[in-house]
């Protein structure tokens, strides 16, 4: 508006209020969705990796796949934790559940989760470093118990989908915001997770067979290029309601997440599809590194820029 | 028994003796709000008007804040008010992202959400609400909405087609109405909101909600890096001098 024109007859300008409050979910929730998607990622391609090859392809898959998970899945429960304003109240969600809510079922399977990738990523290291701890009682336990490895990890598959998909239904539960529509965050998640999680194992598959990277690199290419799809879609086409129509001017030019949203898009979709599908002729191992760490960094960036652009409009 | 409330906007004169009420009766802390009164104005000089909107929670009968509560800390009480047990809240916020019409604020004290109740505690006593007797235009009506006889059902029934809801395509059925209320004055996004510029004040956005150092991460860090004790004092929490965009644009139009 200017100041120094009158105001049109129809405009309304709020002339006494009080503050609004800013950023309610800022950075520790970023992180906690992004450090998730690496958590469940890690899991759900790994799984599609070993349904495809064999164990021998991917030597170090099996223990770096669960630790790999579990450090991630401690980064998300840490800052879920810090960013709560009561944090040792955690633990009503566990005596009083409220199980309407999708952050106490969310809380239940993924402390569930963590705890069976725990158990995994014990027995995987135990396994591959048999002289570690040698004549430790516990090692030696779970060192008789591997087998219980093979055992367990179709439960953890299973409950790596609704755990990297419970946040998409916290999102569609804040009603508020109308821009967090439960289909596209649902669709947003699992692509997020296969995103990092075929970008991370890159990072680790240097003495994996061509063709395990070749899936790899297939994953990546196809999962940037579904999301970028709908981001798009959001980007262009989110005029049919007003409210999210004034959310993504924020990331529209002008808008003041709009260096932040492109930033992401370049980084984290458009360099690694076009860097994926080179690959999938011919491998450049350098190359996909470089479009696995852009993935990691543009999907902070992207899920940064959609979680705060709904904070920004006045609600009342 | 469905409590609810009524706002007679045509009477309604931007006094902000409810909102004073509100604090009093409440304890609610400096920067954060039960119950406000929002100034729009209209039109362009010398063709202005200026109306007054209090705003509160709406005590919605399928409200998102309740639904998405991880321990039940936003409850139903039986007589339809939506009420808040503060000792169970965890503080993750989840209550703010939900509510359609941001009336729910983290207490900068107490570390928990907190939002208006129907002043429920005065409710349990056979009383009014702390607002509607501070009310000097008896604009503020409240009662039990089932109650065909009560004052509120009687005067929505008068008002028959002149009585809204704020954000009716959000499904929460709202047991908060007004009368006199359009789109300008009800609809957060057919207004406009100018950072740093206001009648009384120059701020339109906090930069952070609650207690600025809430993290377990602050517990620890602040007693040994310089301590930020000032949240027990609640004097840093809205820093007036240091917190605001300025705007050195002139006033125009009104």
């Amino acid at each position: 508006m200017d100041h120094g024109t009158v105001i049109e007859a129809t405009k309304a300008v709020v002339t006494l209020d009080v503050a609004l409050p800013g950023i309610i979910w800022g950075w520790m929730i970023t992180l906690n969705m992004w450090a998730k998607s690496i958590g469940t990622g890690v899991i759900l391609v790994g799984a599609f990796l070993l349904y495809r090859h064999k164990k021998e392809d991917m030597p170090n898959l099996r223990w770096l796949m669960p630790l790999i998970s579990f450090i991630a899945l401690n980064v998300f429960l840490l800052f879920t934790l810090v960013d709560l304003h009561q944090p040792l109240r955690m633990v009503n969600i566990f005596l009083h559940p409220h199980w309407t809510s999708a952050i106490t079922v969310g809380a239940w399977m993924a402390s569930l989760f963590t705890g069976l990738v725990t158990l995994m990523a014990l027995i995987g290291a135990l396994d591959q470093f048999p002289d570690c701890r040698r004549h430790c009682g516990i090692a030696k336990a779970v060192r008789a118990k591997s087998g219980l490895y093979e055992k367990i990890f179709p439960f953890v598959v299973f409950l790596a989908i609704p755990v990297t998909l419970y946040t998409a239904v916290i999102m569609a539960q804040s009603s508020a915001r109308e821009l967090w529509a439960a289909p596209a965050e649902l669709v947003q998640m699992l692509m997020a997770a296969f995103m990092v999680g075929s970008a991370t194992l890159l990072l680790i598959a240097e003495k994996w067979s061509a063709e395990a990277r070749k899936d790899l690199a297939m994953v990546l290419a196809l999962s940037v290029f579904f999301s970028f799809l709908m981001y798009m879609g959001e980007y262009f086409f989110s005029y049919k309601a007003s409210e999210i129509e004034a959310t993504i001017a924020y990331v529209h030019s002008g808008g003041s997440y709009n260096l932040q949203f492109w930033a992401a898009m370049v980084l984290g979709y458009i360099i690694p599809f076009f860097i994926a599908m080179g690959s999938l002729r011919e491998e450049n191992r350098t190359m996909m590194k470089f479009a696995a760490v852009t993935t990691i960094i543009g999907l902070y960036l992207a899920k940064s820029t959609w979680l705060e652009i709904p904070q920004m409009i006045p609600l009342s | 028994m469905k409590l609810g409330f009524l706002v007679d906007l045509n009477l309604c004169m931007g006094c902000k003796g409810c909102e004073i009420a509100c604090k009093v009766e409440n304890e609610v802390p400096l920067s954060s709000w039960r119950l406000r009164v929002k100034y729009i104005d209209i039109g362009s000089f010398p063709d202005t008007s200026r109306s007054f909107t209090p705003l509160r929670c709406n005590h919605c009968e399928n409200a998102p804040c309740e639904r998405i509560c991880p321990v039940s800390a936003l409850h139903y009480l039986d007589n339809g008010i939506v009420n808040i047990d503060s000792k169970r809240c965890i503080g993750c916020a989840g209550c703010m992202m939900a509510c359609p019409y941001g009336a729910i604020y983290m207490d900068p004290e107490s570390n928990t959400a907190d939002k208006c109740t129907y002043c429920a505690h005065r409710i349990e006593g056979g009383m009014m609400p702390a607002c509607v007797v501070a009310c000097p235009v008896e604009a503020n009506i409240f009662g039990d909405v089932e109650d065909e006889t009560s004052h509120i059902s009687r005067y929505i029934m008068e008002h028959q087609g002149a009585v809204q809801v704020r954000k009716p395509e959000k499904h929460t059925d709202p047991k908060h109405y007004y009368v006199g209320g359009g789109n300008q004055t009800l609809n957060p996004l057919a207004h406009e909101r100018i950072e740093g510029y206001g009648l009384f004040n120059n701020i339109t956005h906090l930069d952070h909600v609650g207690d600025p150092h809430h993290s377990i991460l602050d517990r620890f860090i602040a007693p040994i890096f310089g301590g930020h004790n000032d949240h027990l004092k609640n004097e840093g929490f809205v820093d007036m001098s240091n917190d605001v965009e300025t705007h050195d644009k002139k006033e125009g139009g009104h």
